[in-house]
């Protein structure tokens, strides 16, 4: 335990004032966090808010405009190769080769990254196994279904047992269930004390980061744990259930108390003031127009609720 | 629902590749109108379906009726009454806007008497007015993906497949984007969508999941949330974590337990009943519990309950 803590007071990964143009787009502004040992930290943003870039910049890829970042205690400007020996990067497309084998494909990066053969079994088949792949390592990759593509791409890029690992939207297109395992994967490499960056564009799976950055248009909203993030909002959430819910909702979007109002496929999700005056006010209001209900009840704010709130202020799902 | 007209009609519908049942007598009825969801695991029978649906692929056995005419027997008809939109491949990005319209009014055989007045009405709905000349790759994702919808309903079919249409979307742009999408729906279009994304699952008015070929569960997404799961859903915030995941591995009328950031959800038959058991389990293991309570269960909750429980070789009748 108190080893766990020293190693969780060392900045494992450090950005500071990380900044980068592409003509006429400011991709990534002044951008800074710090991610431990032990800690997954996720950059969540939707397209184009500068999480490939910024993760681009960390890996010793493409140079910072301005600004600077150290991986594992080295530069990644100055010195790009000691900071790309520490870490291991993950791109969108990882480099698989589809007519090689499971195995095959894991004996090429373990080359490539010098790790010994006795080293190398050890650690492919205790990672196999973590990605419940043991029985596919016949199969060649170009075999494998998306979500056990993804785990492959990740246990060849955990072969060496690096101590940073940049994760570049590992799971989208994934299904549920392979997402989990690979979340699994993840939550056991923290206990040897690597740090990870994850970037998502599905802000739920936020919810799965021990801290979270997040990201709009090149510029930090706010970085801090999901549970911090959810209660910043200061608003209520309701969640109304009904069988008509566009009737539902022409009845409730002019009333007191809403700043934002959204549509789905059973009900509404609604952020309000003060959900305690409110769903009185709204079960009335809804009783007196005749508009059928089941329930009104409050939910816990979702990540989504502060990404709308800060970015419109709250005020633009009613256009 | 206004409509009860049905729009897609499935009985029994079955595909075999050799020994290999893909999709196992599977039923569905969706009305006219309506936002459906079809959900399921990679390899569950999801695009076979879809492929029989979209006139591409022979049922073995069973039939399957879209907007009136029958998959195996008249499938030009019935590609040439749906649309089908992506958000992986849809648009040409080196062409302008206008070019992709003209594209798929091709592809999709709009009358030249229809043309001038399609091709205004998706510049109208897309927000492109004025824009026309504009190379796709350039428009911000919000205005592409409405422009990609347009395209695709470009023929006024009655049923339209949507393919993750918004996912790595802004929350805003997407709010707004799933707006139109009921606006269509009120207009009459049936809207057949498949996701991954639970955050796309709630824009739907009903949902079926699918595994190993057969329906698994099938409802709102509400009733999917209060009656399908098996179990109920606890949260246990606690340290240290990892031994605390350990421990539970082996733990009495522990279902399922996973990790969410720097807590647990663990499914249990009686969430009531197992906290003060679990307190006192945990506690024996040296685990200091500060926070435990059960909670509702999400959509992600509900499709991994169902997936991986008929995973662990248990029977439950749909």
């Amino acid at each position: 335990m108190t080893e766990q803590l020293q190693s969780a007071n060392r900045s494992a990964i450090k950005a500071e004032g990380l900044t980068k143009s592409f003509p006429g787009v400011r991709a990534v502004e002044a951008l800074s966090f710090d991610v431990r040992a032990g800690e997954i930290f996720g950059l969540v943003g939707p397209d184009g808010a500068g999480k490939t870039t910024t993760l681009r910049m960390l890996a010793g890829v493409m140079p910072p405009d301005a600004g600077k970042a150290t991986v594992a205690a080295f530069d990644v400007v100055r010195d790009p190769e000691g900071a790309k020996h520490a870490l291991s990067y993950m791109p969108q497309r990882f480099g698989l080769y589809d007519d090689l084998t499971v195995d095959e494909n894991i004996r090429f990066y373990a080359d490539l990254f010098g790790v010994r053969r006795a080293e190398r079994e050890e650690r492919s088949t205790e990672l196999l196994k973590a990605a419940g792949m043991s029985e596919f390592r016949k199969r060649l990759a170009g075999k494998l279904s998306g979500g056990m593509k993804q785990k492959l791409g990740l246990v060849c890029a955990l072969i060496h047992r690096p101590k940073v690992i940049l994760l570049d939207e590992p799971t989208t297109g994934v299904d549920p269930i392979s997402r989990r395992d690979f979340w699994r994967i993840l939550y056991e490499l923290i206990a040897e004390g690597v740090a990870i960056l994850i970037t998502t564009a599905y802000l739920d799976e936020a919810e799965r980061c021990h801290r979270v950055a997040l990201l709009n248009q090149g510029k930090l909203l706010f970085c801090d744990t999901p549970a911090n993030l959810k209660a910043r909002i200061g608003k209520d959430v309701l969640s109304v259930i009904a069988p008509e819910p566009r009737r539902l909702r022409s009845a409730l979007e002019h009333a007191d108390g809403i700043s934002s109002l959204v549509l789905t496929g059973d009900g509404l999700h609604v952020v309000v003031d003060d959900a305690a005056r409110r769903i009185p006010e709204f079960e009335a209001r809804l009783k007196s127009a005749n508009v059928p209900f089941d329930a009104i009840h409050q939910v816990a704010p979702t990540i989504e609720d502060l990404f709308v709130d800060a970015v419109a202020g709250g005020a633009s799902s009613h256009a | 629902m206004p409509e009860q007209e049905t729009s897609v009609a499935v009985e029994n519908l079955v595909k075999r590749f050799g020994d290999f049942v893909a999709v196992d007598r599977i039923n569905l009825d969706i009305r006219k109108g309506e936002v459906f969801g079809f959900l399921g695991p990679n390899g569950a029978g999801k695009s076979t379906t879809i492929r029989m649906l979209c006139g591409l692929l022979k049922p073995t056995s069973g039939r399957a009726r879209v907007a009136g005419y029958d998959v195996a027997r008249e499938p030009e008809a019935v590609r040439q009454n749906i649309g089908y939109m992506s958000q992986k491949f849809s648009l040409y990005n080196d062409l302008k806007v206008i070019e992709n319209i003209r594209l798929f009014a091709g592809l999709y055989s709009v009358t030249p008497g229809k043309l001038k007045e399609r091709i205004e009405w998706a510049l109208a709905m897309a927000n492109l007015k004025g824009r026309e000349n504009l190379i796709t790759g350039t428009l911000p994702g919000g205005w592409k993906q409405r422009l990609a919808l347009g395209c695709a309903v470009l023929h006024k079919p009655p049923i339209i497949f949507l393919d993750e249409p918004t996912s790595g979307v802004d929350p805003i742009s997407r709010r707004q984007f799933w707006d139109l999408i009921h606006q269509m729906a009120e207009e009459g279009v049936t809207v057949f969508v498949t996701t991954h994304y639970m955050e796309e699952a709630e824009y739907c008015n009903r949902l079926a999941l699918i595994f190993r070929g057969k329906i698994v569960a099938l409802g709102t997404p509400s009733e999917l949330k209060r009656d399908a799961m098996k179990g109920e859903l606890l949260l246990i915030e606690c340290e240290p974590l990892g031994s605390a995941v350990e421990a539970l591995q082996s733990a009495p009328d522990v279902m399922d337990a996973a990790v969410f950031g720097n807590a647990l959800h663990l499914v249990v038959p009686d969430a009531d009943a197992a906290v003060p058991r679990m307190e006192k389990y945990l506690a024996n293991h040296g685990i200091v519990v500060s926070r435990i309570e059960k909670i509702r269960p999400s959509l992600e909750d509900v499709f991994v309950s169902l997936t991986t429980a008929r995973d662990a070789g248990e029977e439950r009748t749909a």
